[in-house]
Formats: structure tokens, sequence, C-alpha cells
């Protein structure tokens, strides 16, 4: 119930703010771009896929690439968002008012996390808004794109985790950006490391990369522990962001 | 558990790194009391407050609010706790009745009565024409106010209020002070401040910190009776030898401040002014100048708060 109060401010304030259009507006503009010159290629090659035997399909060729190219897109946008979550308020000595009412630490942190959650849900659901748009002249692999949507929420939900850990470390929010920028872009590349030699290292490295865990959703390939990996990193990273609050009532720093 | 206090805190200490910000504070506060938290920049008193209100932990100690321990159970003691920190904590964002709203909801106040406990506070705190504007663009007095409409919405039984008057003109001060007293009716409360005077017009007691320890917890009758000090200053045309005012019943000590000037010191009980006139005429000293010497609160505060020798550790 006080999760649902603070969700719901965080949200007010999000679109009393012009980021919040302004970052909805920006990344729907560039997404659409992507979006009309995959289908302007898949127009153009259409005629040679009719020649093909199990020729990919219109979900293949303009859906996994705009669900790709999005995650990049939010990767760059996500941090932004999250910034100012909890050092916004340090920085306005803010946070003492939720520290004061009769609340948990978590319920604040889940508050915040919902909060924003529930912003990039109206982004997710103006990305997909997009592909659906196409089922006005074709038919779509609705699966592929259910799968497609539920790895990019997935995405975000950890992208939205790291970012409000981030934020609880700082009073600044740009350096809360920039961290969670640096963290994330890490995460994204971490299977480059030794991905030529193969072994052991590369598996780990593999294991642990955000990127690789989204692949497979995007293709329609439905893997739980792809979902766990999810899962465990929102879960850690929710846990360790209130551990850093109580920190701070205990510590004072 | 005593029933009258409604605040209690026990031997509170409180650590940052080797820096000792709290030391050993205990005290009581009752039903209806409003409670002032003197000190110097850096005493101790912010810190303390901050532990009060259970926005820090204490390294060491107990504090009870209305019985319940807000270490133990932070949510059930603060419901009883309304607080206002240094710096008001305000969303500039938003309007006076959005926030103070989200304050009702945080504080949990159930949704039928929300409405009128926002109205509520607004009109205790003179905000009622100026809730559909944005808290950013009011003047520093009024968000003042907002950050002390915030700490009653939910009615709590102890407000805490931390510095409430800093930075505000004359007459800012004047009305915040008003509405403190207003609210003293209903609440108890607790105030911190370093401005004397402010003391002497709303408080009942007064506790004075200095370097993290409790130097002083009286109530303002037994300041003001400190105040009252205990010396007279007095002046003869024929001074009587010193020695022979020294062993006058009641007098203590004295002081030679020029020819013929004295300061008398004397006990709390007996105060020698009377036979010092009766002597004076008897015996032709020529008493022109008879005053009882008071203190003001400034002396009685600096008396107090630099009576203990600075120790090392205060040197940083």
């Amino acid at each position: 119930m006080m999760i649902l109060v603070i969700a719901g401010k965080e949200l007010r304030t999000l679109f009393l703010s012009p980021l919040a259009w302004v970052i909805l507006a920006v990344v729907q503009l560039i997404l659409a771009y992507l979006f009309l010159s995959q289908i302007d290629f898949f127009l153009q090659i259409q005629s040679r896929l009719a020649g093909l035997e199990e020729a990919p399909g219109i979900t293949e060729i303009i859906v996994a690439p705009l669900f790709g190219n999005a995650a990049v897109v939010l990767l760059l946008v996500v941090p932004m968002l999250t910034m100012r979550l909890v050092s916004d308020e340090r920085r306005n000595r803010t946070l003492s008012l939720m520290f004061s009412a009769p609340l948990a630490m978590t319920e604040i942190i889940l508050g915040k996390f919902l909060g924003l959650m529930a912003f990039l849900l109206v982004m997710l659901a103006m990305i997909a808004a997009m592909p659906l748009a196409l089922l006005a002249g074709g038919t779509l692999d609705l699966g592929v794109l259910a799968s497609s949507l539920l790895g990019l929420l997935l995405l975000l939900g950890s992208f939205t985790a790291i970012g409000l850990f981030m934020s609880t470390l700082t009073s600044q929010p740009t350096i809360a950006a920039v961290s969670t920028f640096g963290v994330l872009l890490l995460l994204w590349i971490l299977d480059w490391a030794g991905s030529g030699r193969g072994g052991e290292a590369s598996t780990v490295f593999g294991y642990l990369s955000i990127l690789r865990h989204y692949e497979p959703l995007l293709k329609g390939v439905f893997n739980s522990a792809d979902i766990v990996y999810y899962l465990l990193l929102m879960l850690t990273f929710l846990v360790l962001s209130i551990r850093r609050l109580d920190a701070e009532r205990l510590l004072g720093r | 558990m005593n029933d009258s206090s409604l605040v209690r805190v026990e031997q509170l200490y409180r650590y940052y790194g080797p820096l000792c910000a709290v030391n050993n504070i205990s005290f009581e506060m009752g039903r209806g009391e409003v409670l002032g938290f003197l000190g110097p920049n850096g005493a101790g008193k912010s810190t303390t407050m901050q532990m009060i209100s259970g926005n820090l932990a204490p390294s060491a100690g107990r504090i009870l609010i209305h019985g319940v321990d807000i270490l133990d159970h932070p949510r059930e003691a603060k419901v009883h706790l309304g607080y206002l920190p240094e710096q008001p904590p305000l969303y500039r964002e938003l309007t006076v009745d959005e926030y103070l709203a989200y304050c009702a909801r945080l504080n949990r106040i159930p949704r039928a009565q929300r409405h009128g406990a926002v109205d509520a506070a607004k009109s205790r705190c003179g905000l009622t024409e100026v809730g559909r504007r944005l808290i950013g663009n009011l003047s520093k007095g009024f968000q003042q106010r907002v950050g002390i409409a915030q700490a009653i919405i939910h009615n709590p039984a102890v407000i805490i209020l931390d510095e409430p008057t800093v930075g505000l003109d004359p007459i800012q001060i004047r009305e915040i002070r008003t509405l403190i007293h207003e609210l003293s009716r209903e609440h108890s409360i607790i105030l911190s401040t370093h401005i004397l005077p402010e003391v002497q017009t709303i408080c009942d007691r007064v506790i004075i910190i200095n370097q993290g320890k409790l130097v002083l917890n009286d109530t303002l009758a037994g300041l003001q009776r400190r105040m009252e000090g205990s010396s007279l200053l007095v002046a003869f045309r024929h001074p009587p030898a010193p020695a022979l005012l020294e062993s006058m019943p009641g007098v203590e000590d004295i002081e030679i401040l020029e020819a013929g000037r004295f300061r008398i010191y004397h006990g709390d009980s007996a105060d020698p002014a009377e036979a010092i006139v009766d002597r004076s005429v008897a015996e032709g000293w020529g008493l022109y100048e008879l005053t009882p010497q008071r203190l003001s609160l400034e002396q009685v505060f600096i008396q107090i708060t630099q009576a203990r020798p600075v120790e090392g550790e205060a040197a940083a």
C-alpha cells in the first residue's frame, strides 16, 4: 500500500518535469526511424524471400532488430531516469520526510523502483505499438513479440535496479548516471572477453553478460534460466539499495 | 513506565568515527511541555534530534516515544512523531496541497480523513491562501510553515523542530514563534535553537548541550533563578575595610572593583543587602549605590557552556 503511494508520487514527479516527456519523445523518434528503415529493408528483400524455403518472416526481420536497438537506446536512457531517484532527494534533504514517516526502507526502495517501472511500461507500450501496427496489413508471430516484450521488460527492470542502487550511493545525480551507465555497459560487453578462445572464463563471463540472456528471448526462445538471471539481478540490486539506505540511518552518511 | 513522560531518552551516545557527537545524554519530557534545546553550533543538537526522530540510529542508548522504543518498533513510534529537520524536506515542484496530501498518505492517514487533515494543517499554519502555489515559488517563511504543516499533519503527540526560525526575517520569526506557541497547546514540542530570547519566550524547560554532553536540564523558572544571580554591586563614599564587609553574614566573597566600589557575592538563600544598608547608616559609610546583579541568559549560557575546560578531543 505504502509502496504504491511512493510509486505514484515518483511517477507524478517524473511527468511534472520535462525530462520524462523529452525522453519519451526522443526514444520514440529514434526507434520509429529504425523501425521504418527496417520495414523499408523488408520491402526491398520481400521478393527474394518469397523464393526461399523457410524464409524468415516479418517478425524476425522487423521485430527482433527493433527490440535489439531499443535495448541499446534504453541502456543510454535509463541511467538518466534512475540517477535522481535517491541522490536528488539526498541532495535536497528530502529523504528525512520518508525516514520520519512510519515506513520501512523496503517500502521506500520498492516504491521508487515500481514508480520508474510504471514509467518504463508506458515507454514499452509505445514501442510495442509500432510492430502491433503491422497487424493492420499482415500477420505477426505474437509469441515472439510477447517474449521480446518480456525480455525488454526484464532488461529494463535490471537497468532500473542497478541505477537505483547507484543512485543510493551518491548525492550527485550525474555521478549516479555515469556509474550506472558504466556498470550497464560493462555487463553488456562482458561476454566479449575471451570470446575468441572459448574456455572456462568465457563461459562465466558469457553467463554474466546481460545481452546473452536477452538475445534468446528476441528469437522467441523462452528459457527459464534467462528469466531467473534477470530476477536475481533485480533482487540483488534492490536488496543492496535497501541495505545502503539502512546503513545511512545507522552510520549517518 | 511513567505515564507522564512522553519522550524518554536514556544514555544516548553517537559516534562519527572516533568523534563523539553525543555523549551520554538522558532526559525526559512530559506531556504538553515545550522543551528548548540550546547549545553552540556543532554541540550535537541536530544529531540528538535526528536520533529522537528516528532518522539516525544511536551508537548506544534507548529512546522511548510514548513508551515505544523507536529502535525496536520504529513504525509504531514514528506515528507519534512529527519532525522538521534543519532544512525542511520540501518537494519544490509540487504545490502545497499536493505535497501535504502526499505527506498525509505517507503517514497512513485513512483516505476519508486525509482531506480534513490537510485542511487542518493548512489553516493552523496559515497556508490556506497558498494551497495551489508551487512550494518552490514560496518565500522562505512560507516554506518553513509548509515544513511545520508537514510535521503536524498526522497530529503527532511530539513535534521536533530543528532550528525552525533560522534564516527568517524578524517578522517571520515572530509569526513562527506565535505558531509554535499555538501548537504547544495540543502538542509536546522539542525545539532546537541558538537564539536565546526564543527560549525565554516559548519554552517551559531548557536543555543545554555542549560538546555532546548535557550540561543543564532545568525548567525556565529555574533558569530564571540562575539568572537572578548572586551578587550585589555596592559603592560607598567612605568605604569600610574589605575584611569587615567579608565578615558580614551571608557574604561569601567580595571583589574590589575600584575605590569604594565592591562586588559582593552571596549565597542563594541569604541576601545581605538589608544588613549592608543598616550598617552603612549606623556607621556612616555613605552608601550611594546598591544594585542586584542580574545575569542575562547569554551570560548564563556562556557560563555554562564554557565552564568545562576544553578537552583535547574538541581541539579538532
